[in-house]
This record gives C-alpha cells, structure tokens and sequence, in this order.
C-alpha cells in the first residue's frame, strides 16, 4: 500500500433498512438511512461526522464496522475491500476497528471486573501470552487512560460516566487498533467531564498514531477534534471540507444554517450575531424530499432543487459541497 | 418589587444511600419579565430547584425543608396543596424537557392546551378548543388549526415542545418555567423553540426561568444566570457579567474547559480535573474544593457563603483573587 493512501474509503455507500408489511411480509419500503456516502480517512487524521438526528451519521460508523448489512457500494479498509467479508474474514478487522459508544454502561458487562472487561479482547484476539501478562496490561491501559491500576478489581457500576467512557476506551486500546469509530462519546457527559475525555482521545491519537472517524452532533467538540469534516442530511453528505475552511467559509446553506444555530457561549457576541433560523425539522427518511434533500427547509432554494438532486463535487481546494447554488 | 423572592431555599431526599441536600440554602429574586438561567451539571440541584418551587417534588423521599418562595404576595412552600394547584398552570407554567412524557399520549393535543383554561378560567370546553387552536397558531405549529384534534405522537419533537409552549401559555402566566427544554431536540430545532420562547416571553411580559446545562444557550437567552454546584448557588450575575468575568472557580474552569466555535480549533482544552461530588457524600466545606484549582486550607473547613463580590455580582467563595 503506498504510504499517502487512505487507511479507510468508503465510497457510495448506502444503507436501507427495508419495511415489510402485512402476513406475506412484503416489502413496501426502506428507510435510507445512508444514501450514496462516499469519503477517505487517512492515517493518522480525524474525520468528523456531523449532522442531526437521522442523518445516517451513526449509520454510517456502524456499516463501516460491518454491524450492519451493507444495501450498496464500497468499505475498503487498509486496501482490503470488507464490504463482503464473512464473518471469519471480518475478525482481524473487527480487532483493528474499535468502537467507542455514547454509553459505556450499555456496552460493558456489569457481571465483569474493570480487569476482566479489558483483558477479554486480549483473550479473544490472542493479544497475551497468558493471565500474567494481561493483568499487567490491563493495568497499564487503566494508568494510561487516567484511572488507577488498582480500580482493576472494580465493577463498571462503581464508576461514574467519565470514567466509564475512560474505561471503554482502555478496552479499545487493548486490541491495539487502527481506526477508532467514535459514537457521541462524550455527549452523555458532564460538561465539565467532557473536556478530559476529549484531551483523553486526542492524548491517546498523538501516542499511538491512531486514526479517528468521530461521530457527533456538537459542533464546537466536532470542530476542537477534526482535521477534516463532514456534514450530514438526510444519509447524504452536503458538505466535506477541512476543519478550518468548514467553520470560517460553509458553503451549503445547510452548513450554514447549523453553524448559526449553535449559540457561542459569550452574550456579547450573542448580541450582535444575526439569528438565522431554519424552518421547520428534518424529514423522515423513508420518505425524503425529491430533489435536494434539504429544500423544503432551504431559504435559497430554487426551481431546480425540487427536482435535481446536487452531487457533491469539488467547490474549492479541499472543499467539496452537494449544493446547485455554489 | 420582585416577582418571585425565594430565599433559603432547602430540599432533601433520603434514597437507598443515604440521606443528600439536593438543594441546600438556596436565594434568589426574579423580576418581571426577567430570564434568568439557572445553569449546572447533574446533580447541582437545578432541576430540583424548579420542583421545589412548583411543589412537584416526590413525596415521602423527598421534603421540602427550609426557605420561602414568594410570589404575588404568597408563599409557594407554605401554600396548602389546593390553592397550589390554582398557581400551577394558571399564574406558573412549566416546560419538561421530554414533551413525549409530558404529554398525555390519549388526549387530543388541543385539548390538553385547553384544559388549563377550563380547569382554571371556567372557560368551556368549546371556547378552549378554539383558544387552543388560536395557541398552536401563536407557537407557529405548521397547519395549527386543522390539527386541533390530533394526538401527540402525530407530531414530531419539535411541534410536541411547540404544543408545551401552547399550553404553558394557556392562562397567561407571569411565570414560565422551562427546565432543559430543548436539550432533546437538534440543534436548529433547539434555536428555532428558544427564539420562540424568548419572543412569546418579551411579548407576554412572563418572566423565564430557564434551566439548562448548556453555556451556549444561557449567553443566547438569559439576562441573569445562577450557577449551581453540589446543590448550592455557586455565583449570580448579570450574563453579560458572569461570562466577562466569572467570580467562582467553578464557574471560570466551566467556561474555559468549553471548545467553542468562534475561537481557534484544536488548541488543548483546559478541564476541570476530578468528577462531580456524590451528594450523599459531600465534603465539609466547600463542595468544589476537591476541584478547585484555587483551594486552601479555610476552604477544607468552612462552606462559604454567597456575598456581594460586585454590584449585583455574589458569589460563595473563600478566595477574593477572582
């Protein structure tokens, strides 16, 4: 593999989940919850997917992870093409792709110690010698992730929701993976709690090298962790630009509308800052608007949106938006 | 004069663990029309706080102890339980966070707007639906008077908190309670229903108290904010005066530890180290100490008191630097 290519590449990917109705089970519908999403992740970098409920942001990490049945296109994962992979030809990955949830509470058994949670990836994955050495280990990822070695003993329901988070992630780290998909981790948090697990995710990519693909709805904590970001709408992305350039030049009018909606924690800026709102909520899925998806919330939209679904395509260097008006 | 004084204000609960202090000496005035946001984490007592004062808190574990709330000349912890429910809904209102649960999935949504006006006005079933028609036009709920009659699992997220607002605004109230309206709605949903609020509150003259956890939305919204910790009043000031300059420790590590848009990304964030304090198991002296980056030996032994640090700027804390 050439040393600049993408660690992941999805491409056109589509998710649907199919709606049956009456005895015969017939198949009335689907819910497209990813519609033909297609983006890179490099080693190394921090892609962030945002977007509100619905916008098939979580979907997409879960289809990525193959938790979930593929309807069409491409996950390539270090240059292997997964998206058809068994079951069998799926475990080296799933030890190099970890998962971090909104809540560690529900995806860490509460019948098993601190140590025995961290160390049964180990067991699965062949990743210790023996019981000696994934104790010492276990140990080492709690320091790591800001705990004490001697919690090890403890049971999940003795942590608060920090340091269950904290927990999953030496979890995670145990299996030594590339690629981290992060779901909301921090939004179930105290905000003063957030702070340290994001410090936690960014201290842990800088000594380890890993590859993030960070799924959230706060802009600001989306914004802080990216290198690169993409927003989502209705299992569509609108809008995939760098960090920077997303924030100080948006160019969807839907990018647009989310950036002016999330208040920025200073009321003299409040002030003078113009309050554009977008009308009305999203759409469901199972039925979304022809055209460009965004249009009936749109405050620019024209003829051709109502008809025309925009294809994302390069605006700028670096900057790609699905919009017919850019 | 103030619309509602609530001074030392105390709710305790006794649970499995033990006996806490969920709310422990709480004061505040509120003018008309005035939003105040009362911000903090879980477990600061900021919901509570609110209960307390609409008198919802569960009984047998949980007891109002100690304080007064006067509004209109009475007092909302003393009032017997009859002339309470005549201030609920009619003279204060109250927006929950889920409005799925607040709701009462059986009733048609307009005549759950209505009822407040039958209930309290004597107004009849008839006229109410009307009104309730009228009420859900006013919160800009799409197609408002054709969906009188619908239920509440008819409508999205955002139209349920609308049909919340409909009915808290039902009789006119002085008083508006909204404890984290809109923390589980989208982000431009959530603009959309506090812009809504605001403006339905400066039109009516209703004073806000709107209590959230997010900075964001207290700089966008609020005139005055109280800041909560461990169950006690941390800081009270204007907004404009707590955000330029925070008194409390807490309050200070709070807004530092936030990634926000407006400034340059990616720099380290700068949390307040430690977890928040187990109620049940509360240090002597101040509830941030363990915390505070600022802490000396006093602050081990003794709880500090809210004083008046700046004109109309308290805050209960032992160290005069901030």
């Amino acid at each position: 593999m050439p040393p600049d290519a993408p660690l992941l590449e999805v491409a056109d990917l589509k998710v649907h989940f199919p709606i049956y109705r009456g005895v015969i089970a017939k198949q009335v519908g689907a819910v497209k919850a990813v519609d033909g999403v297609s983006f890179t992740v490099n080693p190394g970098e921090t892609l962030g997917l945002v977007g509100e409920s619905g916008c098939g942001k979580s979907t997409t990490g879960l289809a990525v992870l193959r938790m979930l049945d593929i309807t069409a296109g491409r996950v390539v994962f270090d240059g292997t093409d997964i998206t058809r992979h068994d079951r069998a030809a799926m475990r080296p990955f799933r030890r190099r792709i970890q998962m971090i949830y909104q809540d560690p509470f529900g995806s860490l058994d509460p019948r098993m110690s601190v140590a025995a949670l961290i160390a049964e990836p180990m067991i699965v994955h062949k990743l210790a010698a023996n019981a000696a050495e994934r104790a010492e280990r276990a140990r080492e990822l709690l320091e790591m992730v800001g705990l004490r070695a001697d919690m090890a003993s403890r049971y999940i329901h003795e942590f608060s929701g920090g340091q269950r988070q904290r927990i999953g992630i030496a979890r995670a780290l145990a299996m030594k993976p590339d690629l981290l998909i992060c779901d909301e981790p921090v939004s179930a948090l105290d905000v003063s709690i957030q702070a340290q697990i994001v410090n936690l995710f960014q201290e842990i990519q800088a000594k380890f090298g890993l590859t993030y693909l960070f799924v959230a709805h706060d802009l600001a904590v989306v914004r802080h962790i990216s290198d690169r970001i993409a927003v989502m709408y209705l299992g569509r992305i609108v809008e995939i630009a760098d960090r920077d350039t997303l924030y100080r030049a948006p160019l969807h009018p839907y990018t647009q509308a989310l950036m002016a909606a999330v208040p920025i924690p200073d009321p003299e800026i409040e002030a003078t800052r113009p309050q554009i709102t977008v009308q009305g909520e999203v759409p469901s899925a199972l039925n979304p608007p022809p055209g460009c998806r965004f249009h009936p919330r749109c405050p620019r939209a024209v003829a051709r949106c109502k008809t025309e679904e925009p294809q994302l395509r390069e605006a700028t260097s670096g900057q790609s938006v699905a919009c017919h008006l850019v | 004069m103030a619309l509602l004084s609530v001074r030392g204000l105390t709710t305790r609960f006794r649970t499995d663990r033990g006996a806490l202090t969920a709310v422990d000496d709480v004061s505040f005035d509120l003018d008309e029309g005035e939003t105040l946001a009362i911000v903090g984490e879980s477990g600061s007592g900021k919901s509570v706080t609110a209960l307390s004062l609409m008198r919802l808190i569960a009984q047998p574990a949980g007891q109002i102890v100690a304080g007064s709330a006067m509004f209109e000349g009475k007092d909302l912890l003393s009032l017997p339980e009859e002339e309470m429910r005549s201030v609920r809904g009619d003279r204060i209102a109250m927006i929950f966070q889920e409005p799925m649960t607040s709701l009462n999935p059986s009733i048609s949504v307009g005549a759950q707007v209505g009822e407040p006006m039958v209930l309290h006005r004597g107004s009849t079933w008839q006229a109410a639906m009307a009104k309730a028609g009228e009420l859900l036009d006013r919160v800009r709920l799409p197609d408002a008077r054709a969906r009188v009659n619908a239920y509440p699992h008819q409508f999205s997220g955002g139209q349920r908190q609308r049909a919340m607002i409909a009915m808290a605004l039902a009789c006119q109230p002085r008083l508006i309670i909204a404890d984290e309206p809109t923390t589980a709605l989208d982000v431009t949903v959530q603009a959309q229903i506090l812009a809504l609020l605001k403006e339905l509150t400066r039109e009516t003259g209703a004073a806000l108290i709107l209590i959230t956890h997010d900075l964001g939305v207290v700089a966008r919204y609020a005139d005055r904010v109280a800041v909560m910790y461990g169950g006690r009043m941390v800081e009270t000031a204007s907004a404009r005066a707590l955000y330029r300059t925070p008194r409390h420790p807490y309050t200070e590590g709070l807004l530092a530890s936030i990634p926000r848009l407006d400034q340059v990304a990616g720099r380290r964030l700068i949390p307040i180290e430690g977890q928040p304090p187990d109620l049940t198991r509360l240090p002597p002296g101040c509830a941030f100490r363990p915390r505070c980056r600022r802490a000396t030996a006093a602050c081990e032994t003794t709880r500090p008191a809210l004083a008046e640090a700046a004109p109309g700027h308290w805050k209960a804390c032992l160290n005069d630097a901030a």
